[in-house]
C-alpha cells in the first residue's frame, strides 16, 4: 500500500489535506474514488463510510448484478452475496455481473471473480446457496443493508421479517416486464414494513413469474442501481428516503411515480399489537 | 372524468393500455365501470367476496385507500386512481 500524498491542484487532494482522513487512504484509493470524494456530501469521511459497510444482496441475478457492480465501484467495503443458482446463457441478457465464460459457475463465484477484478478493496462474502429460515438469521449480524433482488414472494416475506427482527435496514425492489418497484424498509425507525405495503402475496400461480412472463435487462439495470443508490444514500446519511413511499416505474410511458407508503396499524408484524413475533411464525411458502 | 393508471400485467385486459378514463363516484363504482369497458377486470381486482385483494393496493391521487375508507373512498372529477400490485422479480428466470 502507497501513503497517500496530495497532489496540489487536485480538488479531491486538496480535500484530502485534512490530516484525519489523509492517514487512511492509499495514493490509488484516492485516485480511484476521486469523483466522489469531491462530491460536497460525501469527501474522505463519506468515502470511509463506503469502505467501512457491509451490504447483502439476497439473488446475484437480474437487480444483484447491477446492484453489485455500482456498490463494488463506489468502494462498499464488505459485499455478501447469497444465491444458489449458476450462471445459465439465458441469464446474461440482463444479469451483467455474469460473463459468457461463467456459464455454468455458480453465480456466486461468477459475482465475486468479477467484483474482484473491478475493485480488489471490495471484500466479497459468498454464499451458495438460497437464503432460507435456516440461514437468514445467521448472516444478518455480519450486516448493515440488506438489498432484495430475490425473484418470489416466499423470499420476500422471509426477507422483510428477518430483517425486521434484526433490526436492518432493507432495500426492495422488484420487477415485472416492463414495471419496477422500489421502496426502502426500516420499521426499527417507526417506517411501515413490506407487509404494511402488501399484507398477503399473490396465491401461487396468479402471477407468472420473469421465465414466463419476461423481462427487459435494461429494466433490471435501471431499478437494481436505484436500489443500489439508495443504499448508498442510507450509507452517508444523504437526501430522502423512500421509507414511507414506494416509487413505480413505468419502462415504457418513462414515468417515475411515488406513492405513499403509511405504517398500517394493523400490519401482523410491525404494529402495537402483532401476530408474528417470532421467525417461525411467518407463514408464506417460498414457492410462491 | 378519471384516470386511471393500470399495471403491465392487467395491460392485457386494457388492450395494451396503460392508462384509461373511466367515472364513478367511489372507488368501487369505478372498478364495476371499468369492468363494463373491459370485462374480467374486476376478477382480477377484488376476491370472491368483492374485496380488493390484498396482494393489490389501489391509490386515489397516492394515497392508498386502505387507509381511507377503502373501496367506499370517494371519487371526483380530475382524480388519479393507480391499480398497483406487489410484484416479485428480480433474480432468476
Amino acid at each position: 500500500m502507497r501513503a497517500a500524498s496530495a497532489k496540489p491542484g487536485n480538488a479531491a487532494n486538496e480535500r484530502f489535506q485534512h490530516p484525519d482522513v489523509m492517514m487512511d487512504f492509499t495514493e490509488d484509493q484516492i485516485q480511484r474514488y476521486s469523483r466522489q470524494i469531491i462530491l460536497p456530501d460525501v469527501g474522505g469521511k463519506g468515502q470511509r463510510k463506503l469502505l467501512e459497510a457491509k451490504v447483502l444482496l439476497i439473488g446475484a441475478g437480474g437487480l444483484g448484478s447491477p446492484i453489485a457492480l455500482y456498490l463494488g465501484a463506489a468502494g462498499i467495503g464488505t459485499i455478501g452475496l447469497i444465491d444458489g443458482d449458476v450462471v445459465d446463457l439465458s441469464n446474461l441478457q440482463r444479469q451483467v455481473l455474469h460473463t459468457t465464460n461463467t456459464v455454468g459457475v455458480p453465480k456466486v463465484e461468477s459475482g465475486r471473480r468479477l467484483l474482484a477484478a473491478l475493485n480488489p478493496d471490495v471484500t466479497v462474502n459468498t454464499y451458495q446457496e438460497n437464503i432460507g429460515m435456516d440461514n437468514i438469521m445467521k448472516l444478518l449480524p455480519e450486516y448493515d443493508i440488506v438489498l432484495d433482488g430475490s425473484d418470489n414472494f416466499g423470499t420476500r416475506f422471509l426477507v422483510n421479517d428477518a430483517c425486521f427482527f434484526a433490526k436492518k435496514t432493507l432495500i426492495s425492489g422488484s420487477i415485472f416486464r416492463f414495471e419496477g418497484q422500489l421502496t426502502t424498509i426500516k420499521p426499527h425507525e417507526g417506517y411501515p414494513c413490506y407487509r404494511c405495503l402488501y399484507p398477503e402475496p399473490p396465491p401461487a400461480g396468479l402471477v407468472p413469474n420473469c421465465q414466463e412472463a419476461g423481462v427487459l435487462g435494461v429494466l433490471a439495470g435501471t431499478i437494481g442501481i436505484l436500489q443500489a443508490n439508495e443504499a448508498i444514500k442510507e450509507i452517508l446519511g444523504l437526501g430522502d428516503t423512500l421509507a414511507d413511499r414506494l416509487l413505480i416505474y413505468d419502462a415504457l410511458e418513462m414515468k417515475f411515480r411515488k406513492v405513499g407508503r403509511p405504517k398500517d396499524p394493523k400490519c401482523p408484524l410491525c404494529s402495537d399489537n402483532p401476530t408474528i413475533t417470532t421467525l417461525e411464525e411467518h407463514h408464506v411458502s417460498c414457492s410462491i | 372524468m378519471i384516470t386511471v393508471r393500470i399495471p403491465t400485467p392487467l395491460r392485457p385486459m386494457t388492450g395494451g393500455k396503460g392508462e384509461v378514463e373511466a367515472t364513478g363516484g367511489s372507488v368501487l363504482e369505478l372498478i364495476d365501470h371499468l369492468n363494463g369497458a373491459h370485462p374480467g377486470l374486476k376478477d382480477r381486482i377484488c376476491d370472491e367476496q368483492g374485496e380488493v385483494r390484498r396482494f393489490i393496493n389501489i391509490y386515489v391521487n397516492e394515497e392508498d385507500i386502505r387507509f381511507l375508507t377503502g373501496k367506499e373512498t370517494p371519487l371526483k372529477d380530475g382524480d388519479e386512481v393507480s391499480i398497483v400490485p406487489a410484484i416479485a422479480g428480480g433474480s432468476h428466470g
